[in-house]
């Protein structure tokens, strides 16, 4: 793959944050330690697979990538330059190309925005031109009719607020998009047409993509590498043909063995 | 329909409309007072002291609800009391919100130092007792509309403070946040435009609160005596005065007494009718 | 024996329009049985859950239809006794997990709160019983996790407090609105065997949302196929692998992701086999208008 820099070269990454729950009723909190040094690369124009179980650090991880939150330690490298500690004011350029789409539709729709704000927002403060014609082909691209650009968040099912969050990130047409658990709530048809346009934006326009999700079927469809985090730490980091042919972690072949699929008789339930 | 849903979003419709018109009503008549009062509410009769309401027997037509022991007319009486009334509680009720929400909004989403500072102060604010505190600050400023206005500025813009700073706080942890961040606002503008609205019914409810709260503290300060010159009708002078005069003739303590009641009641209605109508997620 | 949760003919229409969401829906739950509830993002599930407990989005109205909680009519009763016989009967595991819960409180509360005030526990007992129930959740650190605030959690931790705090009260009807979608499979399959053992034990009744086909195929009994607010199908979760009887039915189960075979798998739905479903409905919708 790509010879000169990845797009992301992550060294040593560590996140602490202040533990609120043990925090003694004088002094301060106690930090605990989120992400313990972690080592990976993110080869442009590819797709990551982040999996790990519930409470590992993977959205954690993500958020740090596109510094929503500042790394304790290590560094993050985004196309050569260290981004780790970079202040909101030097980041704001980079806004543009880092995208992320949040675990949770409801709770990352503003619920007192229209969708078509909601969607034309981001575009006009990077003074983008068309940007109702960018709305339009954004929901369209979802699978959303243009009628729903009237429609608050609440008058949304759970699936289609989180295709707002898709429409919004891929409308911004960003180089790397951060995608946490966006299918899960998706139904296939839904999956599909999201999962075949960012193959497609991936394919024609070299989009990368780092892609959080417990849904092998999904990663193994979609992602080049992969990587398994467990408890802060990465214990498999690997090609996809070799997670699923031969996965080496134990916790790897745990949750190859926990996917229900559509048979009532399926052995080990 | 069967569903009982219906007959709830009514009646929180009505609310809004009962207490609205009745805030618009008392609005007019105290802004159209030179108009519409019958009486100058200052003018005394004594030959026509004491006459009761409309619908009691013996009394005069020209003084709808009768006069008081001097012979001035209660209902030009209430009308020029309204209009301090809420003179007081548009001009306490706004300054307080306003200084309130911006520093509780900036406590609240900046976090930090700023956070820091302001919560302390309201913690060593709040530790005064208010009533006291109002007492205090009158007998500095002398009495008065503006003192009246100051003590209530200085007193409540904790309440605001504290309740805006902990939903900015609340607000602040959506993730509708974090995607105003990775769009590329500016914090000032996350704070205004993705926040603000958010928090907006918050405020407004408050505010009507707190203006319900104004029309009672300047009654309460006026029945002390404390507010504007003795003989400026308010109605918690009159409520005092009143009192005197209970067995004699009740209507000059109950009518002002009423009117208070039901607009401090009207204020508070208004907000909770206001912050459900213009909800979307309820509307 | 009747059914526990019994709906016949539901209809809902968005306030002051004849748009129906839901057209004529029919549905049984039963003591003790775990009924699938699948369809297309958008089809109607999550209102159905909103219709029986009550909490439909104010532009929203039932139009016809009668919903029957152990053998009371829920629609026709004055709305608080709804609530309370709601309260205390059945219980909600919401879609999006963040909205659910307060951000400004701590978790523990957030749980032990309806012990103590509906059922009366007293307060060392709720504390208890939550701790316990985050454990059979699968949550590592309870106590920690009884501290946080909703914020500190991860999306996974969130959606088993939130499971957990549904069975809290022991329940006797859950309606659990995709209540695995944060999970990864192996606390999925853990959860999944947890609501198999509620039911056995306690004759939970179960509406289960979700629009994931293998995890039908691991709780339910039986399943409903809806789209676009109309049963499609119903039938016993055995039948309906064996062989679906209506071509949505058995587009959308051809359409299920198998991992084991990555590349033919997580096609859309036939797009022929949506046309004619649409089709169906409008022509039903039309004798609806006229009817
Ligand atoms: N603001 C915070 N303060 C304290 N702890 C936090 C905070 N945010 C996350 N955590 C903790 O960090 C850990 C990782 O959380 P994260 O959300 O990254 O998990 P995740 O891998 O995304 O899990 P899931 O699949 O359930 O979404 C969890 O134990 C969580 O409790
Ligand atoms: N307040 C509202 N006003 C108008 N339409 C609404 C409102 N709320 C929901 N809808 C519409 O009702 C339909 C059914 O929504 P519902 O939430 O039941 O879908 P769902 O089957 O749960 O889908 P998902 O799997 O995506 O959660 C959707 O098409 C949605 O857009
Ligand atoms: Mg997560
Ligand atoms: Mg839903």
């Amino acid at each position: 793959m790509g010879s000169g820099t990845p797009m992301f070269r992550v060294r040593g990454l560590e996140l602490s944050l202040p533990d609120f729950a043990n925090k003694p009723p004088l002094g301060r909190a106690p930090m605990v330690d989120i992400l313990k040094g972690l080592d990976f690369d993110i080869e442009a124009g590819s797709v990551l697979g982040i999996v790990g179980g519930s409470g590992s650090g993977k959205s954690t991880l993500g958020r740090t990538l596109i510094r929503l939150l500042e790394p304790t330690a290590g560094s993050i490298a985004f196309e050569g330059r260290d981004i780790g500690h970079l202040d909101e004011a030097t980041l704001r350029p980079l806004r543009r190309r880092l995208q992320m789409i949040f675990q949770d539709p409801m709770s990352s729709l503003n619920p007192r925005r229209r969708v078509g704000a909601i969607i034309a927002d981001p575009l006009r403060i990077h003074g983008l031109d068309r940007i109702n014609a960018r709305v339009d082909e954004a929901l369209d691209h979802v699978g959303l009719p243009g009628s729903f650009r009237a429609r608050y968040p609440h008058e949304l099912s759970g699936g289609q607020r989180q295709r707002v969050g898709i429409a919004r990130a891929i409308a911004m047409r960003p180089d790397f998009i951060l995608a946490d658990e966006i299918v899960s709530g998706l139904d296939v048809s839904s999956q599909a047409q999201v999962l075949n346009l960012l193959e497609n934006l991936v394919r024609e326009l070299g989009l990368t993509v780092a892609f959080i999700s417990h849904d092998l079927s999904v990663i193994r469809r979609l992602c080049s590498q992969v990587l398994v985090l467990n408890r802060g730490t990465i214990v498999e980091y690997a090609p996809v043909e070799r997670i699923f042919d031969a996965p080496e972690a134990q916790y790897t072949r745990e949750l190859l063995d926990a996917i229900p699929l559509p048979d009532p008789d399926q052995p080990g339930w | 329909m069967r569903d009982g849903r219906g007959t709830v979003k009514r009646k929180a419709g009505l609310r809004l409309w009962l207490s609205g018109g009745w805030l618009a009503i008392v609005a007019l008549l105290t802004l159209l007072a030179g108009w519409i009062s019958p009486h100058d509410p200052l003018a005394q009769d004594l030959f026509a002291a004491r006459l009761p309401p409309f619908w009691v027997d013996g009394a005069e037509p020209g003084f709808l609800l009768g006069t008081d022991s001097l012979g001035r007319d209660v209902l030009s009486r209430i009308i020029y009391g309204g209009r301090i009334a809420l003179t007081v509680a548009v001009i306490a009720g706004l300054a307080t919100a306003v200084i309130g929400s911006v520093l509780g909004l900036i406590a609240g989403y900046y976090r930090g130092w700023a956070d820091a500072v302001i919560s302390r102060l309201v913690d060593i604010w709040m530790a005064f007792p208010p009533v006291l505190f109002a007492i205090l600050l009158i007998a500095v400023l002398g009495t008065g509309l503006w003192s009246i206005v100051i003590a209530i500025i200085v007193i409540d813009w904790t309440r605001f403070c504290r309740v805006v700073r902990a939903e900015a706080m609340n607000q602040s942890q959506m993730d509708y946040v974090s995607s105003a961040v990775v769009a590329g606002h500016v914090r000032a503008a996350i704070l205004w435009r993705e926040i603000g609205p958010n928090v907006l019914p918050t405020i407004v409810a408050l505010l009507t609160l707190e203006m319900g709260i104004a029309v009672i503290v300047e009654a309460i300060l006026s029945f002390v005596n404390l507010s504007i010159s003795t003989d400026a009708p308010t109605w918690g002078g009159m409520i005092a005065e009143g009192r005197i005069s209970i067995h004699q003739a009740w209507w000059v303590l109950v009518c002002p007494l009423i009117v208070l009641f039901l607009t401090v009641l009207a204020f508070s209605q208004f907000g909770e009718g206001l912050k459900d109508r213009f909800d979307p997620v309820l509307r | 024996m009747t059914p526990f949760l019994q709906i016949e003919n539901l209809s809902a229409v968005i306030r002051g329009t004849s748009d129906r969401l839901l057209r004529s829906v029919s549905l049984e739950v039963n003591s003790g049985e775990v009924c699938g509830l699948v369809g297309e993002s958008g089809a109607g599930k999550s209102m159905i859950g909103k219709a029986v407990l009550g909490i439909l989005p104010a532009a929203v109205e039932i139009a016809e239809g009668q919903v029957q909680l152990d053998d009371e009519d829920l629609l026709a009763m004055p709305q608080a006794d709804r609530r309370r016989l709601i309260g205390a009967k059945a219980a909600l595991i919401p879609q999006d997990p963040l909205t659910a819960l307060n951000p400004s409180r701590r978790i523990g509360p957030q749980i032990t709160d309806r012990l103590i005030d509906i059922l009366g526990w007293t307060r060392r007992d709720a504390a208890n019983r939550a701790a316990e129930l985050l454990d059979e959740v699968h949550i590592d650190n309870p106590q920690r996790v009884l501290a946080s605030y909703p914020h500190e959690l991860s999306g996974g931790m969130r959606q088993r407090v939130l499971i957990a705090s549904a069975f809290a009260a022991n329940p006797k009807l859950v309606i659990a609105d995709e209540p695995t979608t944060a999970l990864d499979v192996t606390v999925q399959k853990q959860i999944l065997r947890l609501i198999r053992e509620m039911q056995e034990r306690h004759g939970t009744a179960m509406l289960f949302v979700t629009h994931d086909l293998g995890v039908v195929s691991k709780v339910c009994q039986r399943l409903t196929v809806l789209f676009a607010g109309k049963v499609i199908e119903q039938a016993d979760v055995a039948d309906f692998y064996a062989g679906p009887r209506h071509g949505y039915s058995k587009a959308l189960l051809a359409a299920t992701p198998k991992f084991t075979e990555p590349f033919t798998s997580l096609m859309p739905v036939d797009r022929a086999v949506i046309t004619a479903v649409t089709a169906e409905i409008e022509a039903a919708d039309g004798a609806w208008h006229h009817g």
